[in-house]
């Protein structure tokens, strides 16, 4: 053990316990103040393992650093700090307690040097992030959080039964690479795919991708700013250290970049818009992880960081809009720009970044991934990337702000929110640029040295066309994207309609089958009853009552009988 | 005559916004003549490549989404008018 003994997590953990027993004052400091204690904690984290512990018969790794987790750590305290200003003047407070154990238990997971502490603090993200939807308070948010509680409870039994394997096979509980053991074969890779399922759950890819567009859009407006940052964001880090370089994940990737493009471009409620959006860029992280080179690992891990603040200013702008209109539905919105001028500026900031314009922290960051391809001659991913890099701009960058600040007036005069939302999303909205003007300040802080210069005269031009030809695109098929009022089945149609559908005809089965045999079973039954009434009830001959002369006159037969057989 | 609305939504700014528009277009195309844009593969080495790229490809996700949408898409009370929506609330 060393100098700071203690894990930085479970500072959050704590004073998210121990926040409704303040004032509004108090909750003020913890909620902005406790944040910034766990990133001076968390610099000071030593590389190599700093804290553990023995249970049972293993020793547990609480606290192991190295850059890459420091550079996570640094982005989740920066998230919790802004998403709990955002929060302040609307949330609930336990809501504000739930981010922070929240937030604190994915902090938790990042310095995991072992398996069973990283699950811990897996499971606690659970609890803390269903307790943010829930403080919602309305009947759609409980519904919702009750099928993502399902879903990552079944995610929590997935890694568990794959850390089980895992140490069944190896007798280790440390967390590391595990990429070449999915090809072990026995034991050893079943635990390896299962975790690898387990993390991918939490990531969002497919086929359950779809808990996260069903979910947190239901949260309340700063509820869904926190959790677009944590469960999606651990579960690149984990997937980072534990499977960079699994070719499957480029593909997966892939998918969830153009599945998120799609079904944005769908879809009518814009923070289910933006929670599609989620899915497409943590498809870039995955693919990069995937590629798994230094200069595409460093791109996801870029990523990641400029990706939480841009989504988290994103979601902002939109929960900005709903918290004062009470309206989340691009065909009900419009022209909030004449009233809400600042609200439209950051949003289109983070829209500006998540499209990777130059100058924003997107075109800093993600142009490392398709680097990482393209350094690989990886053809079609490199084109698949730069397609998705357009598709970005069409579905998040131009639609979001469009219909919610622009197209037409919709009549509604809305004020800008109150202050302390104003100031979360002025903060993003400068950091966005700050750190797309000078990439360095993110680039020395990435897990390896950085090799890349992004503000070339070819790349920035090559990019510009991209971008802006995709917003031709979006202009001229305007028509072709009239906003209706509908929502796009996905898989989780399997669980909500199919599900309970097979369940109640198997139900329907069961009890029918059962009533056939409990009939069948009960008539033989009956039968036999009235067979045996037959020669024994209280008419039949066995119950008649005999005269002794009777008796005496069969006993004489039977000894008669019994003397012929004697000597015949 | 006095116009009350936002200047975004006047006629004559709209148009003088669509002007700005393809110039600003325009000139992303006319700027590979400063900086040379080199492809990356071979075929990808002509002039304006990446703007045909993303606008091409950018047509071809909406028509995509537009035909999926046939297929998924459906009222917005889709779920809520079915009884496996039916539980307690909090």
């Amino acid at each position: 053990m060393s100098g700071f003994a203690f894990p930085p997590g479970l500072i959050l953990l704590f004073g998210g316990l121990v926040l409704p027993f303040f004032d509004s004052n108090g909750r003020r400091i913890i909620v902005l103040g406790l944040p910034l204690v766990t990133l001076w904690a968390l610099w000071g984290v030593p590389d190599g393992p700093s804290v553990t512990a023995r249970l049972l018969e293993y020793e547990i790794v609480l606290v192991e650093g190295d850059r890459l987790s420091r550079l996570f750590g640094t982005i989740f305290t920066l998230m919790a700090a802004a998403g709990g200003l955002f929060a302040l003047s609307s949330a609930r407070t336990v809501e504000l307690c739930a981010s922070m154990v929240y937030a604190g238990a994915s902090i938790g997971v990042i310095f995991a040097g072992d398996l069973i502490t990283l699950f811990v603090f897996w499971e606690l993200m659970a609890v803390g992030s269903t307790l943010v939807l829930w403080s919602a308070g309305t009947v759609t948010a409980y519904r919702a959080s009750m099928r993502y509680l399902s879903i990552h409870l079944l995610g929590g039994v997935v890694l568990m039964a794959g850390i089980a394997a895992w140490v069944a096979a190896t007798g280790e509980i440390q967390f590391g690479s595990m990429t070449g053991a999915l090809s072990a074969g026995g034991l050893k890779a079943a635990g390896a795919w299962l975790i690898l399922a387990g993390f991918l759950l939490n990531a969002g890819a497919p086929p359950l991708s779809a808990w996260l567009p069903d979910a947190y859009p239901e949260a309340s407006p700063s509820g869904m700013v926190t959790l677009s940052a944590f469960t999606t964001k651990t579960a690149v880090y984990v997937l980072i250290v534990g499977f960079a370089g699994t070719e499957l994940l480029i593909w997966l990737g892939l998918y969830m970049v153009f599945y998120g493009i799609v079904y944005a471009l769908l879809e009518n409620d814009m923070r289910r818009i933006l929670a599609y959006s989620i899915v497409n860029q943590v498809g870039f992280m995955v693919t990069g992880i995937g590629i798994g080179t230094v200069m595409s690992l460093n791109g996801s891990a870029a990523h990641a960081f400029t990706h939480i603040i841009y989504k988290a200013l994103l979601l902002m702008s939109a929960g900005a809009v709903l918290h004062m209109t009470g309206r989340r539905k691009c065909s009900d919105l419009g022209g909030l720009i004449q009233t809400m001028p600042l609200t439209a500026t950051c949003g289109i900031v983070g829209a500006l970044a998540i499209s990777s314009f130059p100058l924003t922290s997107g075109f800093i960051s993600k142009s490392m991934i398709s680097q990482g391809a393209l350094d690989q001659h990886l053809t079609f991913v490199w084109f698949a990337l730069a397609a998705a890099s357009a598709g970005v701009f069409l579905h998040a960058g131009i639609k979001f702000p469009w219909f919610v600040f622009f197209q037409k007036d919709s009549g509604l005069r809305p004020a800008e929110p109150p202050m302390g939302m104003r100031v979360a999303m002025v903060i993003f909205a400068a950091l966005c640029i700050i750190l797309g003007v000078a990439p360095g300040m993110l680039y020395q802080i990435l897990p390896a040295p950085v090799d890349y210069v992004p503000y070339t005269g070819e790349h920035v031009v090559a990019q510009l066309q991209l971008l802006l030809f995709s917003g031709l695109a979006f202009f001229a098929l305007l028509p072709l994207m009239k906003r209706t009022l509908t929502i796009s089945l996905d898989w989780d149609w399997c669980y909500r309609r199919l599900g309970p559908v097979l369940a109640r005809a198997l139900g329907s089965f069961i009890l029918s089958a059962d009533r056939i045999f409990r009939d069948a079973f009960l008539s033989l039954l009956r039968r036999g009853l009235e067979e045996v009434r037959a020669y024994y009830g209280p008419d039949s001959i066995a119950a008649q009552t005999w005269t002794t002369a009777a008796m005496v006159l069969c006993a004489v037969i039977a000894l008669g009988l019994y003397l012929i057989l004697l000597y015949a | 005559m006095n116009d009350h609305r936002h200047w975004l939504y006047r006629p004559e700014n709209i148009r003088r916004l669509w002007r700005w528009g393809f110039g600003i277009l325009a000139a992303s195309v006319l700027a590979q003549l400063v900086f040379e844009v080199y492809g990356h593969f071979g075929f990808d080495d002509w002039f304006g490549f990446n703007a045909v790229y993303g606008f091409l490809t950018c047509t071809a996700m909406v028509l995509f989404a537009k035909l999926l949408g046939v297929l998924v898409k459906r009222d917005d009370s889709y779920y809520q008018d079915n009884s496996e929506e039916s539980g307690g609330g909090p």
